[in-house]
């Protein structure tokens, strides 16, 4: 019974997105207030509805009811109960409704955050937050149906697959969607700019908190998977290309731009054409992410459901919201206008110049996602483009705009001179090559890539300390905790953004340089040293787990002659799919990652082992979780706030208060 | 209207057309005009030694297992445990091709993870690889004794795809 409660939930929820989409559009096209007025109970009806079907089937894995199709191909009764919990969207149709749910979570946000804005842009922003939703319940009930009953129910699951089973894949999927929905609101304000006819740089401002909000989710989504990847494949590698990788990252690099345009359209009313076009881009980019990973048109190692139908109705959907999407940009983009003019070397140029290396970016990987497609539908055969193609693309890519990030937030807007420029970062530019020469000198191990990657994280660090220095430090050291305090939170969001991105970089740079790692047969009671650690492998034992039996590998660790800690790896075999799985065993600290990996039995008693030691690997994921709290600093700057409760009588041109706060 | 403002929605809908033919490609496919051929000649320099080779004369006689892997690709560490087990009932002699890969990470991988593999052979610019259709990493082929390539799996072996498509072919065909 509650399996069929969920399914009218969907169907209710349909019928409501369809009122939401047709009433307030078609009032705001009119001018009938009762028709828009439609927009904002029925989104959160919406969500209401959805939260309902969301419920009655994480009720089914709870309970555990094997009369459902889906819970029946991805759930088991041995599973422990977190597990069954969030399988919920360890397949295709339960993915879906977490999709569903979470844009309507989006929804009901804009429903409420959303007072000060004018009526007919709330109705059409919502109205096309509906149709998206529409289309994403059509195409679940008609395809996808997480509710399908299986009769006679089966007496035992066949299991999530085991490599799902694991916290990073609680986690990753909700954070994920949340990034990849989000875009839908930039996305449906652009629309709505463009079918009010007023692209203004109030559009622009009440779009940056929603979409600094939406890029964190993405950030930490794309984090976390990486980060599972890193320890559950077992190999300590932590982003491969993987086409559904690239799904995710791809709008990620659209929505950064994204970000930074915002911040000119907003500011100094230019690139308004271009801004609106990369809220289209990022969330088609979003949409585009979704249809490759769910019509199993590109192979990878994200081995879901493939199924024609399914793509195709994708397909058209994508085909309905971007092309029109396109269309209207075509239509009523040139009468936008263009904003302030600015010289080469300004903040304007520098920004746009962080906006074409991403787009380029995200275009080469759509381009290397997509190649082998593209080569097969033309019949030129088949063929795959791996990490080296990525890695040569990259690298000339984040180089220059890593420069760039250095110097953008320094130069002034419209008009800023070289030598200045040079004169306030000349120590940050000295401090940063001369450690990033001499630094890999010290550690032992020099190469031209280590030290620009060196280099690169350095420059970002010391220019942006130099930068808030000049912000907050111009009444010398007295006045610095008062220059602190007085700093905009948007400002931090920036500086801590970016400090992100520097500990990301430090994090490739030396873990790729300075890991260690041994691969070797080892006896019980043998050890090993490594990178000032003895690691001594005292056999392999049995364990059963709730749903797997395991080896157990169990190695002594001790520095200095001192034992610091046991680490356990673990291959797994689950025992309804069968399959192996490798279970690392990684000590994380701060500095430094030890990470072991139980191999093959060899002869006997003997085993090989994998042993990494991996410097400063935690700062891949550390420099993502500081983006993050960049974001909900932007996000949450107190200009937003009052900038919805005043009236969006804002003009373009207003040149901000203070330029070099101004990001 | 301005002609540059309608360029993004061109390439889309180059794009759209694109995926559209996709759709009906499937990629886990096997290109009919491999099957049931003789299997391509080949003359590569064995992984473990450069001085020595490996042809394709030496499957002839036996059924074999062609199996395509680099150390770089994500799939191949998953199929990895169930060609190593396969190789230890000694059911069908495994051979690799190491597609675009290096000698260092290839053997340091096969050290690692261990070695199904009767021989491999390497394939350093992916010649080999593109006169046998390979797609993507991992591809197995099975190939009879008369050199003819029977069947092809594109994407990773899973227990499934063994147990049920594999294995009984290559029981027929050793037969």
């Amino acid at each position: 019974m509650i399996p069929e409660i969920g399914h009218f939930a969907l169907i209710v929820a349909l019928g409501i997105a369809l009122v939401q989409t047709i009433l307030p559009l078609a009032g705001a096209a009119r001018g009938i207030p009762s028709w828009m007025a439609v927009a904002r109970p029925a989104a959160r009806a919406q969500f209401v509805f959805l939260f309902v079907a969301f419920a009655c089937l994480t009720q089914a894995f709870a309970v555990n009811d094997f009369s459902l199709l889906y819970v029946a191909s991805n759930s088991n009764s041995a599973m422990p109960w977190y597990y069954r919990v969030t399988a919920v969207w360890g397949a295709h149709e339960g993915s879906l409704l977490l999709w569903a749910f979470i844009l309507s979570i989006w929804m009901v946000a804009v429903s409420f955050f959303s007072r000060n804005l004018p009526e007919d842009f709330v109705a059409r922003v919502l109205g096309v937050m509906g149709f998206i939703s529409a289309g994403f319940l059509l195409f679940m009930l008609l395809t996808s149906n997480p509710f399908e009953r299986l009769l006679p129910a089966a007496a035992e699951g066949r299991e999530l697959n085991p490599l799902l089973q694991d916290f990073g894949l609680i986690a990753h999927p909700p954070m994920l969607y949340m990034g990849y929905v989000g875009f839908s609101v930039a996305f449906s304000f652009a629309i709505a700019a463009l079918l009010g006819g007023k692209l203004d740089a109030a559009w622009a401002r009440w779009s940056r908190p929603w979409t600094a909000v939406a890029w964190m989710f993405l950030t930490i989504g794309i984090a976390l998977g990486s980060w599972w990847a890193y320890y559950e494949l077992g190999w300590g590698g932590w982003w491969f290309w993987d086409p559904v990788e690239n799904a995710s990252f791809m709008p990620w690099l659209m929505g950064t731009a994204l970000i930074h345009s915002l911040a000119v359209t907003e500011k100094r009313g230019g690139f308004k054409s271009w801004t609106v076009l990369l809220a289209i881009l990022a969330f088609s980019l979003s949409l585009l992410g979704t249809f490759l990973v769910r019509s199993g048109v590109l192979t990878s190692v994200h081995a879901f459901a493939t199924d024609p139908e399914r793509g195709l109705f994708i397909l058209i959907f994508l085909g309905v919201v971007v092309g029109v999407s396109l269309a209207l940009y075509a239509w009523r983009a040139p009468k936008v206008g263009l904003g302030g003019d600015f010289a080469l070397v300004s903040r304007e140029a520098m920004l746009l110049g962080n906006n074409v290396l991403l787009a380029v970016a995200s275009a080469s990987v759509l381009l290397g996602t997509l190649y082998p497609l593209i080569v097969d539908a033309l019949g030129l055969g088949k063929i795959s483009v791996g990490p080296p193609y990525f890695n040569a693309i990259f690298i000339p890519l984040m180089t220059p705009l890593i420069f760039l990030m250095g110097v953008g937030p320094v130069a002034r807007w419209k008009q800023a001179s070289v030598p200045e420029l040079l004169a306030r970062l000349r120590w940050a530019l000295l401090v940063s090559v001369v450690t990033a020469l001499l630094l890999p000198v010290a550690l032992g191990k020099w190469s031209p890539m280590i030290s620009l990657g060196l280099f690169m994280g350095l420059w970002i660090i010391t220019s942006s300390l130099k930068n808030l220095w000049d912000v907050a430090g111009r009444n010398g050291m007295r006045g610095l905790a008062q220059g602190l305090v007085n700093v905009p939170r948007g400002y931090y969001g920036m500086l801590f953004a970016h400090l992100g991105v520097a500990a990301f970089a430090l994090g490739v740079c030396i873990s790729g340089g300075y890991s260690q790692e041994k691969e070797l047969r080892m006896e019980p009671g043998q050890s090993v040293e490594m990178a000032g650690y003895n690691f001594r492998f005292d056999g392999v034992q049995d364990v059963t787990g709730p749903n797997y039996q395991a080896k157990q590998g169990v190695v002594q660790v001790s520095k200095n002659g001192k034992e610091i800690l046991v680490m356990r790896p673990q291959k797994r075999v689950y025992l309804v799919q069968r399959n192996p799985t490798t279970e690392a065993d990684i000590d994380a600290g701060f500095l430094r990652h030890l990470y072991v990996a139980l191999g093959e039995p060899v002869s006997g008693e003997a085993w090989s082992l994998r042993l990494y030691y991996k410097p400063f690997v935690q700062w891949i994921w550390t420099g993502p979780l500081m983006m993050f709290f960049g974001g909900l600093l932007a996000a949450s700057d107190r200009r937003y706030r009052l900038a919805t409760r005043r009236a969006p009588d804002y003009t373009a041109q207003g040149a901000p208060a203070q330029p070099a706060l101004a990001r | 209207m301005k002609a540059r403002y309608l360029v993004p929605l061109g390439i889309f809908a180059v794009l759209v057309g694109l995926l559209w033919a996709g759709l009906y490609l499937n990629p886990r496919e096997v290109p009919s005009p491999l099957i049931d051929k003789p299997a391509p000649e080949f003359t590569l320099p064995r992984l473990d030694d450069p001085a020595a080779q490996i042809a394709r004369k030496d499957l002839l006689g036996q059924v074999t297992l062609l199996n395509v892997w680099a150390s770089w690709c994500a799939a191949c560490r998953e199929e990895h445990p169930l060609l190593v087990e396969l190789a230890r009932t000694g059911q069908v002699p495994i051979y690799g091709l190491n597609y675009k890969d290096t000698r260092e990470d290839a053997l340091r991988w096969l050290n690692g993870l261990g070695n199904p593999y009767t021989a491999s052979a390497f394939d350093e610019q992916g010649n080999v690889g593109i006169d046998y259709g390979v797609y993507g990493v991992p591809e197995t082929y099975v190939i009879d004794r008369a050199g003819v390539i029977r069947y092809k799996v594109i994407g990773p072996l899973t227990e499934d795809n063994l147990e049920n498509t594999v294995l009984p072919l290559i029981r027929k065909l050793q037969g």
